[in-house]
């Protein structure tokens, strides 16, 4: 019902384009794995690998301990939930459930009792009689998974399969998948270029981008002590000084600051900038802000550097007066080596 | 202008419907010739034509040249578009234009290559014969129609069923043959039709036993009578019964 996945130095080329550069990455069984990067970043090929759908031009893939390296995603213990759905427009959403199980030659009374049994989990067991086209698309999706499910994979691929849902039914169905996930124990390797996604439903996030795996962590990992510029960027948004050692601190633009001295670019979030913080990064001017509902998203000038804008998120009501000058504190500052 | 557009359109129906009204009501001619004036109506040549044992034989012989000629056609145009739908050959494109290039092959041409490959093959002409050229005519139809009924969700369900542990036979009559039926009747109609109507192929690989179409052709070479209207009328009755059948099964569900 659930196994690890281990991907040895896995290179895939499509004719003359690289999509993976020798990944390493190994997931324990029981996992919820998000891969997370922009189109184009080599997370769906690295997906297709897994599932059996492309076999890779290097490298191992292992499942379970066992290598699947040239098994065809029949023989897998892998299942997909894919982006379009791809659900049987002919069958009823119980035959469509129930499919995997009739492939292995289960009898009919027997899975058609575990598809029902998927579908209750899903919510959509009073549907069991109706086809695909008169279900809402967050209803297929929940089919899809069922049907998904319902095979029993050791290892559940996930292609993107809430990008086609609207916000809120997306960030319901992200509660869904994850608490089915610990239900049912089975590892979710899951696909997404949204970073609110992936932090919300991951136990570790794989950032990757042009082919390689740029930081592999916890959402907390990987948001607050991110390994490269890029997975810092991606996975929100930043404030970028460029600093340099001085002394027992660094010289930004905004003055020396009292950080661990380091050459590179000194990283804040919006939320890290602040009235109150760990260390001081000078007066600043308000020139603009605006109301986001949970923060007030506000625009500082800094005085020891007019040009340069310095975005902060703060709470609710605490926003000064545009103009105002106030000292700003930053916290959680982490410095990092400009882009190799 | 609206009373221009109506009258535009009786014509355009007149002439593509004159032709084939002349024939049917000719067939009820009461004389021995189909043709003006008409002398009042009798079933009198319908009876003659279905007494007659040797119309009959060939409508049998048509009926199974067509219907065994467009199954093998669309099983094998079936296979071809899935095989092209999911790998990518080396000269796929190519190998595709090959398949459909009969098409453009006029019958007679295609039946004169044929008539010279059985000869050389030993193969004496006969109903056999004639299905062949039948199945030479209609899979390059058959798979293009069903080439373009196969698109990207019907390739993601196929993945999605193999995903699932389907076999490959399994994956064709479970899924990919459920979810493009409109098609495949469509392609099967279409061949019977093309095949029912034949006539040059047919004239030239038949011998003892021929088909419909030559059989008229042979009453013709007597004459002109009301009895080849009588024929005529019941091939293009069964022609019509097609095509509404088609219209009926297919293109309502499709636009519903």
């Amino acid at each position: 019902m659930t196994a690890d996945v281990e991907i040895r130095a896995v290179e895939h080329r499509f004719e003359l384009f690289t999509a993976l550069h020798r990944i390493d990455l190994s997931i324990n069984a029981g996992e919820f794995v998000v891969l997370l990067g922009p189109s184009g970043c080599g997370k769906t090929t690295l997906l297709s690998l897994i599932g059996g759908f492309l076999t890779p031009s290097e490298g191992q893939i292992l499942i379970g301990g066992r290598d699947m390296t040239h098994v065809g995603p029949k023989l897998r213990p892998t299942t997909t939930m894919f982006q379009d759905y791809a659900l049987f427009p002919h069958m009823t959403l119980r035959d469509n459930v129930g499919f995997g199980l009739r492939m292995r030659g289960m009898a009919r009374r027997a899975r058609d009792a575990k598809a029902m049994e998927m579908l209750a989990m899903v919510g959509l067991d009073d549907k069991a009689g109706r086809k695909p086209h008169a279900l809402s698309g967050g209803q297929r999706q929940r089919v899809a998974l069922a049907r998904a499910l319902a095979a029993e994979p050791d290892v559940l691929l996930l292609d993107e399969p809430l990008g086609a849902l609207d916000l809120k039914l997306r960030r319901q169905m992200q509660d869904e998948l994850k608490s089915i996930q610990r239900r049912v124990g089975t590892t979710f390797i899951h696909v997404t270029h949204d970073q609110e996604e992936a932090m919300a439903i991951a136990d570790r996030i794989v950032v990757m981008n042009a082919g390689k795996i740029e930081h592999c962590g916890t959402p907390e990992e990987v948001y607050l002590r991110p390994r490269t510029l890029f997975s810092a960027n991606f996975m929100g948004e930043l404030n970028r000084l460029p600093v340099r050692p001085d002394g027992s601190g660094v010289a930004s633009p905004l003055g020396p600051l009292p950080v661990p001295p380091s050459e590179g670019i000194l990283c804040l979030r919006p939320e890290s900038v602040g009235l109150t913080g760990s260390f001081s990064l000078g007066r600043a001017r308000l020139t603009e802000a605006a109301f986001f509902g949970a923060h007030h998203r506000c625009h500082f000038a800094p005085l020891s550097a007019p040009d340069m804008r310095l975005v902060a998120h703060l709470p609710q009501g605490s926003h000064p007066e545009i103009g105002a000058e106030v000292e700003l504190f930053g916290r959680d500052p982490v410095i990092l080596p400009e882009a190799a | 202008m609206r009373y221009l557009s109506w009258a535009y359109l009786a014509v355009m129906f007149g002439f593509i419907l004159l032709p084939v009204a002349v024939l049917v009501v000719f067939s009820f001619q009461d004389g021995r010739l189909p043709v003006p004036p008409f002398n009042g109506p009798t079933t009198e040549w319908y009876a003659k034509v279905l007494g007659d044992r040797d119309l009959m034989a060939a409508l049998g012989n048509s009926m199974l040249v067509a219907l065994l000629s467009s199954a093998v056609a669309l099983a094998l145009g079936f296979l071809a578009a899935a095989g092209f739908a999911q790998t990518r050959l080396p000269g796929g494109a190519l190998m595709r234009g090959l398949i459909i290039a009969p098409m453009t092959v006029s019958y007679l041409i295609i039946g004169l290559g044929l008539l010279q490959m059985f000869n050389w093959a030993g193969v004496r002409p006969s109903l056999m014969a004639t299905g062949i050229g039948h199945v030479v005519i209609n899979l390059p139809l058959c798979f293009a129609i069903l080439s373009a009924a196969i698109g990207a969700p019907q390739k993601s369900a196929l993945k999605a069923a193999r995903d699932l542990g389907a076999g490959e036979a399994q994956v064709l009559l479970l899924i990919l043959a459920p979810m493009i039926a409109p098609s495949l009747a469509a392609a099967f109609f279409l061949s019977f039709t093309f095949s029912w109507d034949e006539f040059i192929i047919a004239f030239l690989l038949t011998r003892f036993d021929v088909t419909l179409p030559v059989e008229i052709w042979s009453m013709l070479r007597s004459g002109l009578s009301p009895e080849t209207n009588a024929v005529g009328s019941l091939v293009f009755l069964v022609s019509v019964l097609l095509v509404v059948t088609l219209e009926l099964a297919l293109f309502r569900k499709a636009s519903k």
